[in-house]
């Protein structure tokens, strides 16, 4: 493993970063808007690399209830990715998924939980395949899982893989909409080797 | 007028009674708890990984890991006047929020989480006298010094105290 830090990463490339993220979030936005037959627009990803302390107020406070998908990264890099959504936006997405055939408040069916995988599954894709094209490099997502639960409970798992490296989570914020605004957060934590193997590819180093 | 003093993730803080602390949605990591009840000076630390001693280039927070963050919360509160040998400890967390999370080596952090703080405690000679831990849900912690209760909260179940 070399001696690079994400801090210094993503000072340097914070600029490459949000451009990957930013297409990659287009590329997932093309795929929602495909799935749920309508315009989706979207703001201009905000990045931000934050200390594990404020990462909560971001999604508005650490018991927000959100629906997380995660899911490993394989092949030339290694990590994994999550897409967080605040659960009314995930409710307001599904009714659209399925039509408007929605019970309104409780917790979520097991139809429900399984077409949120769907959604997840299917954003996080066309994220990793625009990365992949841009970097030329194999990325292989592993299958998904799902949890609904406070927003520092379903974070505590990408923070403590960012913990590994240092003091920071670098985050991805992503707001959409259609009717109403949806904010979705992308978190993809490569391991500092892919890291530089993302960035070499695009033709800058680290060192 | 009392005050609940708020502990964020990789973080820790101490407070003297009527004060209390919390720390929000606590996932695989640990909201540890210790009180001194003569004193009734409190400290609660929410660690997220276990050892630091395992990890190169880990960074400069010690409050992130359990080794080092248990032992910063003890001294902070030995330094307000809390003494250690009337310490007692709770614990609570280290849920496994998705049942593969990730790569190999970070299957059941809870859990390691959990016997890593279990592990420092018993070093430092401080009993633990309840623990809420595991499981695969999120946990709100809140802690009084004046009564030692632990108050835990989680999504869709009935609040708890410990």
């Amino acid at each position: 493993m070399s001696d690079i830090s994400l801090q210094k990463v993503s000072e340097t490339y914070v600029d490459v970063l949000r451009e990957l993220g930013n297409i990659g979030a287009g590329n997932a936005m093309t795929a929602l808007s495909q799935m749920l037959g309508c315009k989706v627009d979207m703001r201009v990803p905000q990045i931000q690399l934050l200390e594990f302390k404020d990462v909560g107020a971001v999604m508005g406070g650490e018991e927000q209830i959100m629906a997380g998908v995660y899911l490993g990264v394989e092949g030339d890099i290694t990590g994994s990715m999550m897409f967080l959504m605040e659960q009314g936006s995930a409710r307001h997405l599904l009714s659209k998924l399925m039509m408007g055939m929605m019970p309104g408040e409780g917790a979520f069916t097991e139809m429900e939980l399984s077409a949120m995988m769907e959604v997840g599954n299917i954003i996080t894709g066309a994220y990793l395949n625009s990365l992949s094209a841009m970097t030329n490099l194999k990325i292989f997502p592993t299958p998904p899982e799902l949890a609904v639960d406070m927003a520092g409970a379903i974070l505590s798992v990408p923070a403590i893989e960012f913990g590994i490296m240092g003091d920071n989570i670098l985050l991805i914020q992503s707001q959409f909409f259609d009717e109403v605004e949806i904010d979705g957060f992308f978190i993809l934590i490569p391991d500092l080797d892919s890291y530089g193997k993302i960035l070499g590819s695009l033709g800058m180093s680290i060192d | 007028m009392s005050e609940i003093i708020k502990v964020g993730m990789a973080d820790l803080k101490t407070c003297v009674s009527p004060d209390g602390l919390t720390t929000l949605g606590l996932g695989s990591c640990i909201g540890i708890a210790i009180r001194d009840p003569i004193t009734k000076i409190g400290g609660l630390a929410h660690i997220m990984l276990p050892d630091s001693t395992a990890i190169r280039n880990a960074g400069q927070n010690i409050a992130k890991f359990a080794d080092t963050g248990i032992a910063e919360l003890v001294r902070q509160m030995e330094k307000r006047g809390a003494v250690r040998a009337r310490m007692t400890a709770k614990i609570a967390g280290g849920a496994t929020m998705f049942s593969f999370q990730g790569k190999s080596d970070l299957v059941q952090v809870g859990q390691r989480n959990a016997e890593a703080s279990i592990k420092k405690l018993k070093e430092l000679n401080i009993p633990i006298i309840a623990q809420d831990t595991g499981k695969n849900y999120g946990r709100t912690v809140i802690f009084y010094p004046e009564t030692g209760d632990y108050v835990i909260r989680a999504v869709g179940r009935a609040e708890s105290v410990i």
